[in-house]
């Protein structure tokens, strides 16, 4: 297994988020694509790391998942609120600030 | 403190006193027309003492400079305001403050009735104050404000009654037509400005004649255009009948002892501008020669005494901007005629006034007749300025007019032969229109309702008429007004006083002969004014007078009208005027508004499309997202082969 194995393998786990993230109304299946591309960017970082031999990815690789972390918290507390108020976790309810 | 110094009081207090009765308003209403009074009559004073102090000095020394203070100072031009009591402002300064005087005293019985008598009073101080600094002034730039000060005034006074609307416009016509002759007054100041540098008399003159003869030439015609506008010369006379739509005072204060008179002094100011510009000068003897048969002829046909007045006045002018045009041999006349015609026009308009005031405000004058018993002084009065101004020896007019016809004939070349004729014709249609009004007006069967005739089936609609005779305060200044008409003339022009008093400012001019005797001059004058005044008496005071006005014929008709001075303006200059705003305006609003309208409406519309983006749908933001980065990347490979 080469490192191109990896990147490819990231570049699919990217497109397989970014179709889920455009294609699935649901807010929860849609955040769940927003991890799914985050992790494979996270997946080329480490491989770059591996590649250049030093860490500096692997660090950056770090500060993206305290970050997905973050946007996971604040993320899912909006989508129960909106659920909560509308009765509904759909992506294509929620333009109100359209306006 | 020699009283010369203390000039710019004469200025001063009158504004002063407009300035109270204008911003007391109302509470000055009890006491105001008093002050307006004693403003007018302290400047007289003042200038009878300026006068004897300079009577007082040798001929030379009577030219005061005052400087009062730096005016404009602007780079290479600095104006200084300062005043220049020399004989000629002298004499105007005492024709305004003595007749203004009479003029504000009259006022107070003439408006008795009147509301707003106060603002009448300010307005008559404000005009007086504008009139001095105009003749006070000792350059053209404060002459200017003097200048407008005057045109202000008179539209203020004219527009008086402006409740009713035909005042109100005849004001704005005054006031408009005025502002056409100013431009003339403005263009020379530029032109002044550009080839000499300096707006000051002093300057002005000094270098006048070193300088090219075409800008003096610009700078002459532009003077003659201003005064033209303020002295109702052709082609600008047309506000002048109009401006009858003021209260008769203001008529008498305009016609006899100011605005009118302006055009006359710019000219006679001027003289050394003019030396310089022998074409200039023919332009406005010309103009006056034309403005002094227009006058006349119009005033031949007008039934409102007032017009006829005015109609007079325009002619005076006429023959004192000719004889102005005449250069040097005819200045000095110019301003004695100014002078004379000063008392004995300001003399007939109180007594218009005072007829206006026991006939109901009536001024038809083919309603009045017989009014002689009925007002004895009025009939006097005005009597002795009828023949003061038909010249009639050795009442006032004689001496002036005589002298400028007797001027109009010197010269060479065909000029005394068109000139001359002109002022002797002149001479005999005035005295024609004259005396048509003093019949018309004084003598005759009466043709106002005494409320008598309606038994013989004569019913008439107009009200009961009671002829009578004007308080003290109106006839005092007419009788007054009526002794300078009979004796100031010939008091003045005995042993030449005044052309000598004149000649510090117009200097000495030999005795030129005119080419044709004297006496036949003098002789044939006469005889044209009786022949005139004999044809009036026929035609007005001895046969029946109708009151409705004949048909007339054309030459008639079209002098009531005006000459179609009227209709001429407003088809050559007031509706092309018009049309091409017209078409500014449109263009205005399709052109340069459209473009901005339609930038306006292409943003809205741009905007509008580009809304429809903002669907707040976050799958369809990510897909643009997600389309503009394939999109990148694609651009970043393909340039990279």
């Amino acid at each position: 297994m080469t490192l191109v194995h990896y990147l490819v393998l990231s570049g699919i786990l990217f497109s397989i988020g970014a179709v889920a993230v455009l294609v699935r109304r649901n807010a929860l299946v849609a955040f769940m694509g927003v991890e799914l591309m985050l992790n494979a960017a996270n997946l080329t970082l480490v491989t770059f790391a591996r590649m250049h031999g030093d860490l500096q990815g692997q660090v950056i690789a770090f500060f993206v998942m305290v970050v997905a972390a973050a946007e996971v918290v604040i993320g899912l507390a909006i989508i129960v609120s909106i659920h909560r108020t509308r009765g509904s976790a759909s992506l294509d309810d929620a333009n109100l600030l359209k306006n | 403190m020699p009283l010369t110094s203390l000039a710019w009081l004469l200025v001063a207090i009158p504004l002063v006193s407009a300035a109270v009765l204008l911003v007391g308003g109302r509470r000055t209403d009890a006491w105001g027309h008093w002050l307006g009074v004693v403003a007018a009559g302290a400047a007289a004073l003042l200038g009878i003492g300026i006068l004897l102090e300079l009577l007082g000095q040798p001929g030379e020394d009577r030219i005061h400079s005052i400087h009062l203070f730096s005016w404009i100072p602007a780079g290479d031009l600095s104006v200084d305001a300062g005043l220049l009591v020399d004989p000629l402002s002298m004499t105007f300064v005492l024709l305004i403050t003595f007749v203004g005087a009479l003029i504000h005293i009259y006022s107070v019985a003439y408006m008795a009735h009147d509301d707003s008598r106060r603002r009448f009073f300010a307005y008559l101080n404000l005009f007086v104050a504008a009139m001095l600094v105009l003749v006070l002034a000792d350059s053209y730039a404060l002459l200017f404000v003097g200048w407008e000060g005057v045109g202000l005034a008179s539209y203020l006074l004219i527009g008086f009654w402006n409740h009713r609307t035909e005042y109100a416009v005849a004001a704005k016509k005054a006031f408009v037509m005025n502002r056409v002759g100013d431009m003339g007054l403005l263009v020379a100041m530029m032109l002044m400005f550009a080839s000499i540098g300096a707006v000051d008399f002093e300057g002005v003159f000094a270098a006048a004649a070193g300088t090219n003869e075409g800008v003096l030439t610009a700078t002459g015609l532009m003077l003659v255009l201003a005064a033209c506008g303020k002295s109702a010369q052709f082609p600008l006379q047309a506000w002048l009948g109009d401006a009858m739509a003021g209260p008769t005072p203001v008529s008498a204060l305009i016609h006899a002892a100011t605005m009118v008179t302006a055009g006359v002094y710019l000219i006679v100011r001027s003289a050394p501008v003019f030396e310089g510009a022998p074409t200039a000068q023919l332009v406005a003897a010309i103009i006056g020669a034309v403005t002094l048969l227009f006058g006349a002829i119009v005033g031949c046909a007008k039934d409102d005494i007032k017009k006829t007045l005015a109609a007079s006045t325009m002619s005076q002018i006429g023959y004192m901007v000719l004889a102005a045009g005449l250069g040097p041999i005819g200045y000095a006349f110019a301003i004695f005629h100014l002078l004379t015609h000063g008392f004995f026009k300001a003399g007939m308009f109180l007594g218009a006034g005072s007829v206006m005031h026991g006939m109901g405000d009536e001024v038809n004058m083919r309603k009045f007749g017989a009014l002689r018993r009925s007002m004895q002084i009025t009939w006097i009065t005005f009597g002795a300025g009828w023949l003061a101004i038909l010249g009639i020896p050795p009442f006032s007019g004689f001496w002036s007019k005589d002298k400028i016809i007797e001027a109009a004939f010197v010269g060479d070349g065909w000029q005394p032969w068109v000139f001359g004729p002109i002022a002797l014709l002149g001479a005999g249609i005035t005295a024609f229109y004259m005396s048509r009004l003093f019949f018309m007006t004084f003598h005759g069967k009466a043709r106002w309702n005494d409320g008598t005739d309606t038994a013989g089936g004569n019913v008439t609609e107009d009200p009961v008429q009671h002829p009578h005779e004007s308080p003290a305060l109106m006839t005092v200044p007419m009788i007054i007004l009526a002794v300078g008409s009979v004796a100031l003339g010939g008091l003045l022009a005995i042993g030449d006083t005044f052309t000598h008093w004149l000649e510090p400012v117009t200097g000495h001019v030999e005795h030129h002969e005119p080419v044709l005797p004297i006496p036949l001059l003098i002789a044939a004058t006469i005889a044209l004014v009786l022949l005139g005044a004999f044809l009036a008496w026929r035609q007005y005071g001895a046969a029946a007078v109708p009151v409705a006005p004949p048909r007339g014929s054309v030459l008639t008709r079209a002098a009531r009208a005006d000459l179609y001075q009227d209709t001429v303006n407003e088809t050559v200059f007031a509706t092309p005027g018009a049309r091409m705003t017209e078409v500014l305006t449109d263009a205005d609003t399709s052109v340069v508004d459209g473009a901005a309208r339609g930038l306006g409406t292409g943003a809205v519309g741009l905007g509008n499309r580009w809304r429809r983006l903002q669907t707040g749908f976050v799958r369809s933001y990510a897909s643009i997202m997600v389309v503009g980065v394939v999109l990148a990347v694609v651009v970043v490979l393909a340039t990279r082969v």
